[in-house]
């Protein structure tokens, strides 16, 4: 099986909200996946039902062939998933009582049972791949925002990821430090890695996506190679939606 | 008739070793107490947030109830009235401790609750998604962060709770200020004692300010 995953008519609702509809959406091994849409329209959703951190209502979901039901069922595959599939998150999340070290090497340790010698050499080998090798033992607060952001990807990487989810990575970031995070997860796609990014950065898209899926109002309305849907995109919505991001 | 006041400090100063006999039983009820009260707090704060009502209820009921009533009432009722229920007296420090602990956990449920609360839900979500189960995720991440920010509000409970013992004179523990009534009844020396018995309470709840102030600024540091 080479699919990671496997969405199939997949629903979800905040209370009365409609936020994903019929999701049908197969994500390859290796395959770099771009969402775009306007907010709101369900992007960052989609992706945190793919590691549980929002339930849906109806559909199949399968994460590297743990199936995951509707309503948080199964939580055996769920801990399953969330031990495969890593996560960065927009207000990067780190751990503020830990050091940079530390918050690396908390998820290896607490759950896989990594000898804290192994956990310090992987955090250590992980941020200098980040490029920030030299601020192992600062905390979280004491580095810019780029820094922190970079921190978040390596700790996701820690627990070795067959899946990497990337939710408006680069969004809580001053202008000058959006590029250094981008760099990282350029590197990150070229050696294979599958990727599921929720992202405003279109030069990004096209340079790095495999596939670019564009969601209005919680529906795929288009999907495709990123210089078909950027220059040629088939749907109004889409050609409308990009004439307003790639204008300015 | 002339009436002149004298501050008598040979007096004030002649009741201090009578006074000091208080202090351990002071201290004992205040710490004690407030040891079983953050052990409650934290069970009872934790239930008070689960999303389970039937969790939910009981801790609610058990704040509202600790909190809505007067500790005087509180210590009297576990005194005189519990033993008519359990068939045996209760000695009086036993009742203060656990009039402490009741008391001061009610207030320390809700200090882990607005602890517990203010720790941004993110901070979770990165646990849960690094595979952590809820559990590691609280006990590594969220806790140690409340626990934190708790510790200001927690040393405010604490400096209440060694005030609200010297209500327990009126069950008879020799605490300090039953030591001062009794020093006084013999010597009418109420200004000078009273006035050292409170200067022995400022004593103790200004050291365990500057001990938090050192204890915060040591924990601030790191974050």
């Amino acid at each position: 099986m080479t699919d990671i995953v496997q969405m199939k008519g997949m629903n979800k609702y905040f209370g009365s909200l409609h936020v994903l509809k019929d999701i049908d959406l197969t994500v390859a091994k290796g395959e770099v996946v771009v969402i775009i849409g306007a907010s709101g329209s369900g992007k960052s959703t989609l992706i945190r039902c793919v590691n549980g951190l929002e339930e849906f209502e109806s559909g199949h979901l399968t994460v590297d062939g743990h199936p995951l039901a509707p309503k948080s069922g199964n939580p055996k595959s769920l801990a399953e998933i969330r031990k495969e599939v890593g996560m960065v998150f927009q207000q990067f999340n780190l751990f503020p009582h830990l050091t940079v070290k530390r918050n690396i090497m908390l998820a290896p340790k607490k759950v896989k049972d990594t000898s804290e010698t192994v956990a310090a050499a992987t955090a250590e080998r992980l941020l200098n791949r980040v490029g920030i090798g030299n601020q192992a033992d600062k905390y979280p607060s004491q580095l810019s925002g780029g820094q922190q952001q970079r921190v978040a990807i390596a700790r996701a990487l820690a627990m070795e990821p067959r899946l990497m989810l990337f939710d408006e990575p680069t969004s809580a970031l001053d202008p000058e430090m959006i590029g250094e995070v981008l760099d990282v997860m350029r590197e990150l796609a070229k050696e294979g890695m599958t990727m599921m990014v929720v992202t405003h950065e279109m030069g990004f898209a096209r340079e790095v996506a495999d596939r670019v899926i564009y969601i209005h109002e919680g529906q795929i309305v288009e999907q495709g190679k990123p210089d078909d849907v950027f220059d040629t995109p088939q749907n109004e919505r889409t050609q409308a939606f990009l004439s307003r991001v790639l204008a300015h | 008739m002339e009436f002149q006041f004298q501050f008598d400090w040979q007096a004030a100063i002649d009741s201090i070793p009578f006074l000091l006999e208080g202090i351990p039983y002071t201290l004992l009820i205040s710490f004690g107490g407030l040891l079983i009260g953050f052990a409650l707090g934290i069970f009872f704060g934790l239930l008070s947030i689960n999303k389970k009502w039937f969790l939910r209820w009981p801790a609610t009921a058990y704040i509202e109830i600790f909190r809505g009533t007067p500790i005087l009432v509180q210590v009297l009722f576990i005194f005189y009235g519990l033993p008519d229920l359990i068939g045996g007296p209760i000695d009086p420090l036993t009742a203060g401790i656990a009039a402490i602990a009741l008391n001061s956990g009610a207030y320390i449920s809700e200090v882990v609750r607005g602890g517990v609360q203010s720790i941004d839900k993110g901070q979770t979500e990165a646990g849960l998604s690094l595979g952590l189960s809820r559990t590691q995720t609280f006990w590594s991440i969220v806790w140690p962060q409340a626990f934190r920010r708790m510790i200001p509000p927690l040393g405010n409970q604490a400096i209440v709770s060694i005030k609200d013992t010297s209500l327990f004179s009126v069950i008879g523990v020799g605490e300090l200020v039953r030591q001062g009534q009794i020093y006084i009844a013999n010597t009418f020396t109420a200004f000078e004692v009273y006035f050292v018995v409170a200067i022995m309470y400022l004593a103790i709840t200004l050291s365990l300010s500057l001990i938090l102030r050192l204890v915060e600024r040591r924990g601030l540091a790191s974050v």
